[in-house]
Order: structure tokens, then sequence, then C-alpha cells
């Protein structure tokens, strides 16, 4: 076993891990390494074939593996190291990271700082409990669409899509590019969970009928799926009686959600955020092992890949700078909640507050869609700030910079998204001020 | 006659035919490959494993629950002690975690003393009565409104494909052949003896027949005229958990028993997952294995009795599984209608447990109607062991590593299964045809992703290992195709439509 030392190591090379590494080699850190355990950086970006990224990073409109490919060049023009094809088994305390690969076999790497940017993976039909049989043709949206858009073949047909996330919203559209009938696609939720230009653009453009409030009850088929049984819920969620109706298809691609992958994190000991399955980062993205950062996907689902690229750029500057030993130390952790109205926060602690530096950026998820809402930060149970949104949709990352004065010295931290009240002259200047 | 495996021609005769090649079937094919005969064993299905050993608690029961004087009494107690001597050697992955009967008022703490010695009667070593106190100290999250328990230190678990396949293996080195996708259609009898197996794939001379055929061997005796029994499909539903929570128990935890079933229970599996179920309803279809709303509900409610605090959110996936039960015991022995038909029937639980012994008692019930037995010399009754990668310390990964760079190359990241263990999956004497055939034998994509990640690199590896185009690989049953090229689709037919 051969072992080498590194000042930052990413674990993952798509594009949390790329941004990460490139801002840690600007940032100062001398030997940067990016493990990656596909044959090529990029991650889940290359199998993204469509377009619609960039658009805040690069101010142009890129396909996934564009967006992915001005990064890969980026990292091929500096001397960062990369791993193709090399899986990480685990990173312990300490920064004693071990890999393996068919060409060097297992490595033991010593890392002064570690990036977390494993990604994430698709919830399954296990995981949402649909009932009926286990027949060939019921895939995750992700993973068919690694077949149609990277192997060249099709998961089916006849296509009924279950969950309205944006994988699946896209493979909506794909499927029928590509020849496929896409029947419907089937939300359990009053609301879709995609982002809006993907229901336009890859549904309503196709006449592809989205039914909300729908869940599937069983999948049927024995050998190749034949069909679903679809019925409406109510409020809570619950099947009503006497509204099933069989869909008959040949494939159903599940699109019900991402969760954080994990794993080496966990095994690591690193606390995690139960809402959002990632670590609990500060404002530096450390996680709770000093040393142990984490962005993008691993850290909370994005929706837009330019937001990790920024993030995972916070997170490269730290760990450099904790190589270094300049990062400063924790001191007391003050806490940051999501309360009402939101269902995540990033991050979920502040340490202790760098001089020079403005403001703080904070990304949120919100729990339930709204139209004109405030969002506001209570500082120690005092309303410190507001911002005023045009809406609010879970789908959707709310972003928001707050002003470091008006954090000040407070021990915990709230941010709330309530309904605006009507409009008053006080509030556009509020409005202003943000 | 050399072994083989996988679809293929028959051989024009036989001196035995088993007809099904789940857990029993394999076992008797094993059992009967000790001896110089030429066995061959027919399963319709593309794997072995792939009906109700594939859906099951996956549990070596003690032997307590059947009555004395039952097949299920007798064998039970006896497959149990052979599983203990032949899973290491034959590569079953088994743990002997002991099981615990949990009483809940003093009604039931009556029932676990009647089941004590009903087991004392069976032979079953080291049954105990634990207290309440007891109980917690060895299962700190259990219900804590418990009376009690029984105790039965012999009880275990085992990966139920794995003892399938190991069986089917070691025939297969022992000379047996196993042709898959193979259905049988009719049974030859002249003179009230069978003289021939007639299957989907041709005809076989054979004298001897053994009926395995599970929750078609009902079907199977009626071919012959045979109508001494009937198989009632009883559908058991089935959650697994994530290995996450693997450490929520130490052993297998039933509820004190009714008159139908043992109960819902909450055990570990034998990889570290945690699983409940299963429920029990009489159902018409052999093949209906749909997991249903109702179902799953009333398990996860049965199973709080026990664990009130079920990590319901690492649940990773729900099955149901048939049991062919034909009235209270196995059916095992020779048919009334037909000379030379053998049935090994009506195996419900404690059947998985039982089947290394069904496969000895099944050589007793071919020599009572004719069949004469000749000990092999060659007889190897072990299997290779195959390393499993992700159980190695870091010094032996190394080492295999070496020797075989694609034990370097993850496939199934949640299980940490590498590419020289699906491979080897795919090319051993019984190797996978299916890409459930991969998870069965080595588990990728039997982890918390199920497959998102690995399912469309397993697909690769076995489209090229056996050298087939990635529109014909299956996911399990004959028909289950998983991909279609595009060509396919342009045509506006799909060659599997």
């Amino acid at each position: 076993m051969r072992e080498l030392s590194y000042d930052v190591v990413t674990i993952g090379g798509g594009p949390a891990g790329m941004a990460a590494a490139l801002a840690a080699r600007e940032a100062g850190a001398e030997r940067v390494l990016i493990i990656e355990r596909d044959r090529e950086l990029g991650g889940i970006l290359q199998q993204c074939i469509h377009n619609g990224f960039g658009l805040r990073r690069f101010e142009e409109e890129l396909t996934g593996p564009g967006y992915a490919h001005r990064y890969i060049d980026m990292v091929k023009a500096t001397d960062i190291d990369v791993w193709l094809d090399t899986t990480v088994l685990a990173a312990e305390p300490g920064g004693v990271i071990t890999s393996v690969s068919p060409h060097a076999g297992l490595m033991v790497v010593r890392a002064k700082s570690v990036v977390y940017a494993m990604g994430c993976r698709e919830r399954t039909r296990g995981a949402i409990r649909t009932p009926g049989s286990r027949p060939a043709g019921v895939f995750t949206a992700g993973a068919a669409q690694r077949m149609v858009n990277m192997e060249g073949y099709l998961p089916g047909k006849e296509v009924v899509i279950v969950g309205s996330g944006d994988i699946g919203l896209i493979m909506a559209r794909r499927m029928t590019f590509e020849g496929a009938k896409v029947k419907a696609v089937f939300e359990i939720m009053p609301y879709s969970n995609g982002l809006t230009r993907n229901i336009v653009q890859c549904l309503e453009d196709f006449d592809i009928p989205l039914y909300l409030g729908h869940s599937v009850t069983a999948i049927h088929g024995k050998d190749r799926v034949t069909g679903i049984t679809v019925s409406q819920v109510n409020d809570r969620l619950e099947v009503i009686d006497g509204t099933a109706f069989d869909v008959s298809c040949d494939c159903v691609l599940l699109s019900v959600g991402l969760i954080p992958e994990n794993e080496i994190g966990r095994a690591a000991g690193v606390a995690l955020d139960p809402i959002t399955s990632g670590a609990r980062v500060d404002q530096f993205r450390q996680t709770s092992i000093p040393g142990f950062f984490a962005a993008g996907n691993v850290l909370h689902v994005h929706d837009l890949v330019d937001w990790v690229s920024e993030e995972a750029a916070i997170a490269g500057r730290s760990a450099a700078r904790h190589a270094r030993g300049e990062l400063p130390a924790s001191g007391p952790e003050r806490s940051v909640a999501a309360g009402e109205g939101l269902r995540t926060v990033v991050p979920q602690r502040l340490s202790a507050l760098e001089p020079g530096k403005m403001s703080v950026r904070f990304y949120f998820r919100a729990a339930k869609p709204m139209g004109a809402s405030v969002l506001q930060f209570w500082a120690d149970g005092v309303l410190a700030f507001e911002r005023k949104l045009r809406v609010v949709k879970p789908s959707e990352m709310i972003v928001a910079d707050i002003p470091v004065r008006k954090i000040g010295d407070a021990a915990t931290l709230e941010f709330r998204v309530v309904p605006a009240p009507e409009k008053t002259e006080a509030e556009d200047a509020i409005e202003e001020e943000a | 006659m050399a072994g083989s495996f996988g679809a293929g021609p028959l051989p024009d005769s036989a001196d035995v035919v088993v007809i099904g090649g789940g857990v029993v079937g394999c076992a008797i094919a094993r059992s009967l490959s000790r001896y110089e005969l030429s066995v061959l064993l027919i399963e319709r299905s593309p794997d072995v494993a792939t009906g109700t050993s594939k859906a099951n608690s996956g549990i070596l029961h003690a032997g307590f629950d059947a009555e004395p004087g039952t097949w299920k009494a007798r064998l039970n107690v006896q497959g149990a002690r052979l599983y203990a001597e032949l899973s290491e050697g034959l590569g079953i992955p088994r743990k002997a975690t002991g099981s615990l009967v949990v009483a809940k008022d003093a009604a039931q703490m009556e029932t676990v003393a009647d089941l004590r010695h009903r087991g004392i009667d069976n032979g079953v070593p080291g049954l105990e009565i634990w207290s309440r106190e007891q109980v917690l100290a060895h299962e700190p999250n259990i219900s804590p409104d418990i009376s009690g328990a029984l105790w039965a230190p012999t009880g275990a678990i085992v990966c139920p494909f794995l003892a399938t396949v190991g069986f089917a293996e070691n025939a297969i080195r022992n000379g047996v052949r196993i042709v898959t996708e193979c259905a049988v259609t009719g049974l030859e009898v002249v003179d009230r003896q069978i003289v021939a197996v007639n299957t989907s794939c041709g005809r076989v001379a054979t004298r001897f027949v053994v009926n395995a055929a599970g929750l078609h061997s009902g079907e199977i005796a009626r071919l012959a005229g045979d109508d001494s029994f009937t198989i009632k499909p009883r559908r058991g539903e089935y959650i697994l958990f994530d290995r996450s929570v693997g450490q929520l128990i130490n052993t297998v935890l039933f509820p004190t028993p009714d008159k139908v079933s043992k109960g819902i229970l909450v055990s570990p599996t034998v990889h570290g997952n945690v699983f409940i179920g299963p429920d029990a309803t009489e159902i018409d279809d052999p093949e209906d294995r749909e997991t249903t709303a109702g179902g799953l509900a009333g398990i996860i409610a049965g199973a709080r009795r026990i664990m009130p605090t079920l990590p319901l959110g690492t649940a990773i996936t729900e099955f149901a599984g048939l049991r062919a039960a034909a009235g209270k015991d196995f059916v095992i022995g020779p048919s009334p209608a037909a000379r030379g038909l053998v049935h090994a029937a009506g195996i419900q639980s404690p059947g998985l447990t039982s089947a290394p012994a069904i496969g000895e008692v099944m050589i007793e019930v071919l020599q009572d109607v004719g069949l004469r037995l000749r000990s092999k010399a060659s007889f190897v009754p072990v299997n290779p062991a195959k390393p499993r990668f992700h159980e190695m310390d870091r010094a032996t990964q190394a080492e295999l590593i070496a020797a075989d760079p694609l034990f370097g190359r993850v496939i199934c990241r949640c299980e940490t299964i590498t590419e020289a263990e699906i491979v080897a999956a795919i090319l051993s004497p019984c190797g996978a045809r299916t890409v459930d055939g991969v998870k069965r034998r080595v588990r990728a994509g039997a982890g918390r992703c199920q497959g998102g990640f690995c399912g469309p690199r397993v697909t690769a590896i076995l489209a090229r290992e056996l050298g087939i185009p990635v529109t014909a690989v299956r996911k399990d049953s004959a028909d289950s195709w998983l991909f279609l090229s595009r060509a396919d689709l342009d045509a506006g037919e799909g060659i599997h439509a």
C-alpha cells in the first residue's frame, strides 16, 4: 500500500469536487487531489445533455457536459492531481483516506483538509413504499437517463413518470424525443417538485399531463411492468376511495427525491442534519470534524449547479486555509434554524465571523409553496432583517445575504418565511435595503 | 455426465430428473450427486432460487414449532444441524444469532412454556424460558411491555439465495446438469411407471422423477394423474431496512404464535439488514407476488408490537413471497399414482431450514422405490471459497487486487462490491445470468440505492461476460427484458413486444 500526502483532497470529481479543488488551489493549497469513482470528471452533469446550466455562473446557457467541461478544462490547466476510476473506501478523522482502483490498488492518502463532494443518489421505490409486483421496467429516472444518454439504450416505449422531480421532467421530454410515448407524470403533492421552466419546457410543450395530488397505489406485471394503478390523495396524502384508475405502460420512471450520498461522512462520525441528510456545517462549510468540509449535493440537494459551484468554492477556499492553519477556530457555536415556512437552511451554524466580512450567504428550501412572502431573520428572538420574496416554491432554493451588522453577536439565529402583508411604503424601503 | 448450468439442450436420458431449482430441488440434487448417477435438474426460470427460495425470512428455525412426529419436526431439527456442518464449506453465509419467542402476558408465557416442551420432544437443544429482564438485557430496543420469552440458542439466520446457489454449485461440481428456462409440459407414464419427462425443450427418458416444483408441485403431480395433494399459495409481505439500522437487534424476534402463522417477526439478516414480516394471505395465483398497502400497514403494526421504534424511514425495499402450502405437513414420499415419481412438495416453513435434510431423506425415498445407489469416490463436498472484498482486511484486499485488478473497481457503492466479484458470480459453475441473479449472489444492487447506481453497470458487465447484447440482458424471469435499442423503437416494434 502506497502512502501520499496532500493539502486538500476532494472526494468526488463532479461539479462540487472540481470547484472546491480549483478554489483550494487558487487559495494557495500546494498539493490538491480530486478522487473520482467514474472514468471521467464531471459527475452527474455528464449524463445531463439538456441545456439550462450555467446561466448564473457563466452567463451562458450550457448543457451539462458543456458546464462540466468548463471546469474540466480549468482543472487540466492546473497541477491538481486527478485519480479516476478510484473509489474512496474510508476517510477517517485526521485526514487518512483509503482508496482503491484497478490501476493503483489500495492507496492511503494523508490529507490536511478533506472536502466531501460525493453528490447524491435517487430515492427508490422502496423508500416511498409503493405496493405491487417487482417486474423489470421500473427505474429511477437518473439511472434511465444514464442508459439513454450515455449508453444509448431505452428503458421502454410506453412510459409513466412517478414524481415530478427535475430529472423525471427532463426524462419525460427525453423519452418523447426518443419516440417513446410518455403517458403522464403523477405527483403525490399538490404542487410540483420541479423547476417551473422544466414543467413548461418538458411537459406543457409536449402535451404530457401532470397529475398533482395523485399517488401510485400499485405496480403491475410479472416479467415486465404492464401498468400501474393510481389514486387521488387528500390533503393528508391518504388515498381517496373510489378514485383509482389504471394506466398501462411498459416502463415506470421514478423521480421521487434525492438523498445526499453521505456514507463516508456518516462512517467517520460527522454530525448530520436530519432534514437535509447532509452534514451540519458552518459558513466555511466545515463539518463537525475539523478539517472535513462538505459542498454540493452531498451537503444539501441543490436546484442549480451554479449554486453548487459557488458553495464548493467556499468549501475549497476554507479547506486551503485550514491546511495552512489559517482558518479561525470555531469558537462558541451559534446555531442557525429553519423556522416557520422553511424546511432547510445551510449553513446550520456560524463560527466566529471574520473582520472585514460584510455579509453571510444562506441557502434555504421552503416547506410549502407560497405567494408573495417575506423572509425574516430573527437574531436572539428579535426580528433583525426582512426581505421580500415574490413567490416561494419548495423546488427552488432561496438564497439570501444577511449583513454581518444584522447578525451581530446573536447566539441563536432563525429564519422564517411568512406571507407578505399588504404592501406599505415602509416595506418597500426594507426591500430597497435588501 | 459432466455438470453444467444454463439454458441448453436436454440430454436424451437421465437416471434421475429433479423438477425445480429452488433450495429444496438443489439440495436434493446435491445429495444425489454423491452417487454414480446421471442427475438432471430442470428449472423454468433462467436461474435457481427464483420462487419461494428468493423471498422468505431466511431463518434457520430451531425446531420447536412443529408437532412431534411430523416431517416438519424431524427435518427441521436435522436441517438446522446440517447447515451448521455444511454452510462454511458450501459458501453459505450463516449467523448463529439464536431466536426469541416473545410473550406479552401470562397466557402467552404459558404458550411459550408449551413450545419449550414441544421443542424438547423434537430434540431441540438448549431451550430456556427467559425473564423480562433477561430479554431486555439481550435486546435493549425491544418493547418494554413484555413478560418474557423462549430462548432458542440454535435458531440462526442464513442467506436463502446463497444456500440455494451453494447446493446447486456443489451439485454441478459433482456432475449434476441443471437446464434452465425449461418448463415441464408432461410426464409420460406407462403401466403406472414413469418413463419420461416432456418439456418445452424436449423429452428426457427417465425412471425416477423428483417433484420439487414448489408452488407448481401440485400441477406437476397432476401431470402423472396424481391428485393426492393441492398447493394453496400463501403470500407473505416483507419490508427490508438499511444496514445502517442493523444494530437495532441481535437476534430473531418472533411474537408468540397463533394458529395460522408464526406471526410478524423482526429479524436481522445475515448481511446486516433488518426485516419485518411476513403476514399470511391465501391467494389463488401461484405467481401473485404483489405487495399491498394493507399488507404493508399490517406488518408495520405487527412489528411495532415487538419493536415500537421501527425506523420506517430507512426502509429500502418491500417484497412478497409465496409459501407452497399443502395442508399441515410437508408432502414427502412416493406418488400413489405413478411409480418412480416422488414428491418433495408442500414445503412451507420451515422448508428452508429443512432443505438439506429433505435432500437426505429423498435418497431414502428413491431407494424405497427402486433407485440403486453406488457412492461416487470423486465426490467433493465443498465449493471453493469466493472472496468477499468488503469483508477482508486491507492487506488481503491489496493481495486480491494484485492478483486481479478488477478487485480494485467498486461497482456497487452501497455494498462495496467489486467488478471481480461480479465477474466471478457470472462465470462460476452456477453462474448468474440476470441482473437479479448477480444481486442474489454478491449483493450488487441489494443496498440502499437498490441498483440505481450499479444497475446499468451490472447490465453492461453481464452483456460483456455472457457475450450477449445489452438488450438481451434480463432482470430476473425469462421475459423480463430491461432495455431496448434505439433501432427497436425506430422500427415501431420492440423485439420484445
